[in-house]
C-alpha cells in the first residue's frame, strides 16, 4: 500500500462519527467486542488480554454538533469530555461494551459517574493510578486495581487471561509502541522527510484498530519516510507539548508545519506510547504491568512527580532534538496542562529556550467566545476565527531562523484580563427547574 | 483554608490576578491562584503569614487539583512533598484495598515524621486525640440533624460554613470538643426559645455545591429574603460525611483515618453523591434543592447539571442551578442571581399555594 494510500486509510479511522470499520469489527466473524478508553494512559494490555479491542477515543473533534451534552455538561467543561459524551448520547458507542476512564483529572473522574448512569448496563470504570511514587503499597495496591479491572472485563468477554496471554499481548504492544518510537526517532532526525501531518492519522488509528493490523502498516510507511530524499529547509525546530489529551485538529497540526515549523517531538498521543521501555515478558503479568506504569511512564501532566521533574525532562526532551523553542498546544480548559504550563515555562526559561503558548478547541471557530489564558501570547482561538488564527500562527511563528530568537519575546505575558460572568453561563444554567 | 478566608475576606482578586500574570488560566482554580497569588506578593494574608514548612503533605482526597496545588508549592517553598494517596470511592462500599493502601502509606509518613524530627511517634497521644475528635464529630452530627426540626434552628449551609470550621484546622485539639460543646449548647437554646437562622421559615432546601466566598453574605442574603433555610447541605460534608456514620476510632486509630479520607463528599462517586442528596430532600422535608456550580471546582461541578436532570425530571424535586465561583470574585453576577433565584421560589410559592407535595414525593 502506498503511504498516500495509508494515511488516508488511517484518517477515516479516527474521521468516522460513526464508526462504522469498528462496528464492521462487532458485526464480524468472528465478532469482535471492543471497549473505549478514555486518555491519557489505561490499561489496554488488561483489555486486550480478556480478549476485547482498546479502542483510544479522542472525543468527537470536528465530526460532531454538542446538542445533548451540553445539557448536562457546563461550557466550561474541556471539550473532549463533552463531545465524548455526545457520541455516547447519540448512540454512536453502542458497538463498545463500555469505557474505562483513568485518574488523570477531576473531569475524567466525573465522567465515569455520567456514564454509569446515562448508559447503565455498560461498562464505566474509573481506573485508579497511584500517585505517591515513594511508598512501597503502590506497586501492590495497583497489582489489585488491575486485578479488579480483569474481573470487571472478564464477565464481559467471557475469557480470563492467562499469564501467556498477557505475554502475547506485551510482546504485541512492545512491538507496537516500538514502531511508534522508531517513527518519531526518523521524524526527529529528519523531519523534513516525515511530515506531522502523515505520521499523526497513521499513529492516531493505531490506537483505535486491531494492533496486530495496524502494525504492518507503520513498518511500510516508515519504511517510505526512511527512503525519502526530501532536502531539508530552513524552518524553526520545534516541539510540541501540552495536547496528551484532547486532540487538536489535525488542520492545526498542518498550520503550525505551514507556518514554517519542522515539529521533532510531541506529546500526541501519549497514552499510546507511555512506556519508556518495553514490558517484561516473563513473571507475574499485572506485577510487572503495575511496577512498570509506576516506574517507567513518560513524565506527563497528568501523573505525579512534580512538574521539577517534568521541567528538567521537557528541557532534556527540547534539547535531545535541539529545538529552537517549545510550542505549549494546549487545550482549553485542560487542567493538568494549564497548571503545568506555568512551572513549565519557568523551567524552559531558566534554559534560555523560547517558546510559545496557546489553546486550541476540537472545533475551533465554532465555539462561542471565550477569554484566553491571559498569560498565553497567542492569539485566543475563541475570538478569532479559523483563518485568523492560522494566519497568526504564520505571523507569528513563520519566520525565518534568524528571527527564532523572537519567539522568546512572543512568550513573554500579557496583561490579564477580566471576564465577564456572564462568559460562564453555561446551556445547562437556564431557568429554574420544576 | 487560606485561599478561602482570602475569598471571605475580599482580598481574593488580586492574588488571583498575580497569579494569572505568572501563568495561570482564567480556567483553573481561583483557590490556588489565590494562594500562589499570595505566595508571590510577600505571603502576607489577612491572617498572617505561614512560616516555610519543613514538608509538605498533600492528601488530594476528593480532588486530583491539590496534586498540582502541592507540585506549585513544592516548587516554590523548595520542600520534599509527600502525595499521600487516597483512591477514590468507584463503588458503594469501601474498598479493604484502598483502606490498607492508605493505612500503609500512614505509617510509612509516621516513619518519614520520626526521621525528620527525631521523636518517636507517641501512640497513646494519638488514640487520646482520636477520642477527643469522635466525640466533637458526635456533637457536630447532632447539630447537622438539628435542622431536621420544622423549623430549623439552624442553616446547614450558609451557617455551617463556619461551624465546621475547627473540624478543620483544631482535629484533636482540646479547644475543638469544647467549641462543638458550645454550639450545641448554642443549639438547644435556639431550640428552646424557637429561634432559627431566619426570623420566618418558609421554604427549605439542600444545597449542592461551595459557597461563592467573595460574595458570601450577599448570595446568603438573596435566600434570607425569601425565608429560606437550608436544612442540608453537601459542601459541610468535604471535610468528612461525619453523619453518615464516618468516626475517627482510637481502637482503629490508623483505618478509621484512612476511611475518614476515602469517605469525604467529594471523594464519593457521583452515585453515592446523587442518593445522598435525594435522602437529605426526604429526611430533611426540604422543598427542593439548589445546586450553586462553580467554574473553579470540577471535582463539584462536573455531574452537577445531569444531576439538575435526574432530580427535576425523574425524582419531580424542584431544582435551582445557580453558576458562579467559589474564589474568583469576577464570575458573580449578583443581578442575574438573584433574578434566577427571585424566580425559583416565586415557583415554589406557587407549589405551595396550590398544594403541592413536599420534593422527594413523586406527586
Amino acid at each position: 500500500m502506498s503511504l498516500n494510500k495509508i494515511v488516508a486509510e488511517c484518517t477515516e479511522w479516527f474521521t468516522d462519527p460513526d464508526f462504522t470499520r469498528l462496528r464492521a469489527l462487532r458485526d464480524g466473524s468472528p465478532p469482535m467486542r471492543m471497549i473505549g478508553l478514555f486518555p491519557v494512559y489505561t490499561p489496554e494490555e488488561v483489555v486486550m488480554a480478556t480478549g476485547l479491542l482498546p479502542v483510544h477515543l479522542y472525543g468527537g473533534g470536528t465530526m460532531v454538533e454538542i446538542d445533548h451534552a451540553d445539557s448536562r455538561l457546563q461550557s466550561f467543561v474541556c471539550s473532549i469530555s463533552r463531545t465524548t459524551f455526545e457520541l455516547g448520547l447519540t448512540n454512536r458507542l453502542d458497538a463498545f461494551e463500555g469505557m474505562l476512564f483513568p485518574s488523570i483529572c477531576d473531569v475524567s473522574r466525573n465522567m465515569s459517574g455520567l456514564w454509569r448512569r446515562n448508559f447503565p448496563g455498560r461498562v464505566a470504570e474509573f481506573i485508579h493510578f497511584p500517585e505517591n511514587l515513594t511508598s512501597a503499597h503502590s506497586v501492590p495496591y495497583l497489582k489489585h486495581e488491575l486485578k479488579r479491572l480483569e474481573e470487571v472485563l472478564s464477565k464481559v468477554s467471557g475469557k480470563k487471561p492467562t499469564d501467556a496471554d498477557y505475554h502475547r499481548v506485551f510482546d504485541l504492544l512492545n512491538r507496537h509502541r516500538r514502531a511508534m518510537d522508531e517513527i518519531y526517532a526518523a521524524r526527529a532526525a529528519a523531519p523534513w522527510n516525515v511530515p506531522l501531518v502523515e505520521a499523526y492519522p497513521i499513529l492516531r488509528a493505531g490506537g483505535m484498530m486491531p494492533r496486530e493490523q495496524h502494525l504492518p502498516m507503520m513498518e511500510e510507511a516508515l519504511a517510505t519516510w526512511r527512503a525519502r530524499q526530501n532536502k531539508a529547509q530552513d524552518r524553526i525546530r520545534v516541539i510540541v507539548e501540552g495536547s496528551f489529551c484532547e486532540q487538536p485538529s489535525v488542520e492545526l497540526l498542518q498550520t503550525i508545519e505551514e507556518a514554517g515549523c519542522y515539529v521533532l517531538n510531541d506529546d500526541l498521543l501519549l497514552g499510546q506510547r507511555w512506556f519508556t521501555e518495553p514490558l517484561p515478558l516473563e513473571g507475574d503479568p499485572l506485577e510487572a504491568l503495575a511496577r512498570h506504569i509506576m516506574e517507567h511512564c513518560v513524565p506527563s501532566a497528568v501523573h505525579h512527580p512534580g512538574p521539577l521533574g517534568r521541567g528538567a525532562a521537557l528541557v532534556q526532551k527540547a534539547r535531545a532534538v535541539h529545538a529552537d523553542g517549545v510550542l505549549f498546544c494546549m487545550a482549553k480548559f485542560c487542567e493538568p496542562a494549564l497548571y503545568d504550563y506555568a512551572l513549565l515555562k519557568r523551567a524552559v526559561e531558566a534554559e534560555n529556550i523560547p517558546h510559545l503558548a496557546f489553546e486550541f478547541e476540537e472545533k475551533m471557530g465554532t465555539f462561542e467566545r471565550r477569554s484566553s489564558n491571559p498569560s498565553s501570547s497567542f492569539p485566543d482561538p475563541g475570538e478569532r476565527s479559523w483563518e485568523t488564527t492560522s494566519t497568526s500562527i504564520r505571523e507569528r511563528a513563520g519566520i525565518s531562523r534568524r528571527t527564532c530568537s523572537a519567539i522568546g519575546s512572543i512568550g513573554s505575558p500579557r496583561p490579564p484580563r477580566r471576564e465577564s460572568p456572564s462568559r460562564i453561563s453555561s446551556s445547562a444554567a437556564t431557568s429554574p427547574s420544576f | 483554608m487560606t485561599a478561602l478566608q482570602c475569598g471571605i475576606k475580599k482580598t481574593a482578586g488580586q492574588y488571583i490576578l498575580k497569579a494569572e500574570e505568572l501563568g495561570y488560566s482564567s480556567d483553573v482554580c481561583g483557590y490556588v491562584k489565590n494562594d500562589i497569588g499570595l505566595l508571590h506578593s510577600g505571603n502576607a494574608s489577612p491572617m498572617g503569614t505561614l512560616p516555610p514548612p519543613s514538608l509538605l503533605v498533600c492528601n488530594y482526597s476528593g480532588c486530583r487539583t491539590y496534586v498540582k496545588w502541592f507540585e506549585a508549592l513544592a516548587e516554590f517553598y523548595k520542600a520534599p512533598l509527600v502525595m499521600l494517596d487516597v483512591p477514590y470511592k468507584r463503588e458503594d462500599m469501601l474498598d479493604p484495598g484502598d483502606v490498607q493502601y492508605v493505612v500503609g502509606q500512614l505509617h510509612e509518613l509516621v516513619e518519614l515524621c520520626e526521621r525528620m524530627t527525631g521523636k518517636k511517634f507517641d501512640m497513646d497521644r494519638f488514640r487520646s486525640d482520636l477520642t477527643e475528635t469522635a466525640l466533637a464529630e458526635d456533637y457536630w452530627v447532632k447539630i447537622l440533624n438539628s435542622s431536621r426540626l420544622v423549623p430549623s434552628p439552624f442553616d446547614a449551609y450558609f451557617e455551617a460554613v463556619f461551624f465546621m470550621a475547627p473540624l478543620y484546622v483544631l482535629r484533636g485539639h482540646p479547644d475543638c470538643l469544647k467549641y462543638y460543646k458550645a454550639a450545641w449548647g448554642e443549639i438547644e437554646e435556639r431550640i428552646e426559645h424557637g429561634i432559627g437562622p431566619v426570623a420566618e421559615e418558609r421554604f427549605r432546601v439542600v444545597v449542592e455545591g461551595p459557597p461563592p466566598w467573595p460574595h458570601f453574605r450577599s448570595f446568603w442574603e438573596m435566600f434570607k429574603k425569601w425565608g429560606v433555610v437550608a436544612v442540608a447541605s453537601t459542601y459541610s460534608k468535604v471535610g468528612g460525611l461525619y453523619d453518615q456514620g464516618v468516626r475517627h476510632d482510637p481502637a482503629r486509630p490508623f483505618e478509621s483515618m484512612a476511611e475518614y479520607c476515602i469517605d469525604c463528599y467529594t471523594n464519593w462517586n457521583l452515585g453515592l453523591r446523587r442518593d445522598l442528596m435525594r435522602r437529605y430532600c426526604e429526611d430533611f422535608h426540604a422543598d427542593g434543592m439548589v445546586i450553586h456550580s462553580v467554574k473553579s471546582c470540577r471535582s463539584f461541578s462536573v455531574g452537577q447539571a445531569d444531576t439538575r436532570e435526574v432530580f427535576s425530571k425523574e425524582y419531580h424535586i424542584p431544582t435551582l442551578f445557580l453558576e458562579s465561583d467559589l474564589a474568583d470574585p469576577r464570575y458573580f453576577s449578583a443581578a442575574q442571581l438573584r433574578n434566577r433565584i427571585d424566580a425559583f421560589f416565586e415557583g415554589l410559592e406557587h407549589r405551595k399555594l396550590v398544594g403541592a407535595p413536599h420534593a422527594g414525593v413523586t406527586p
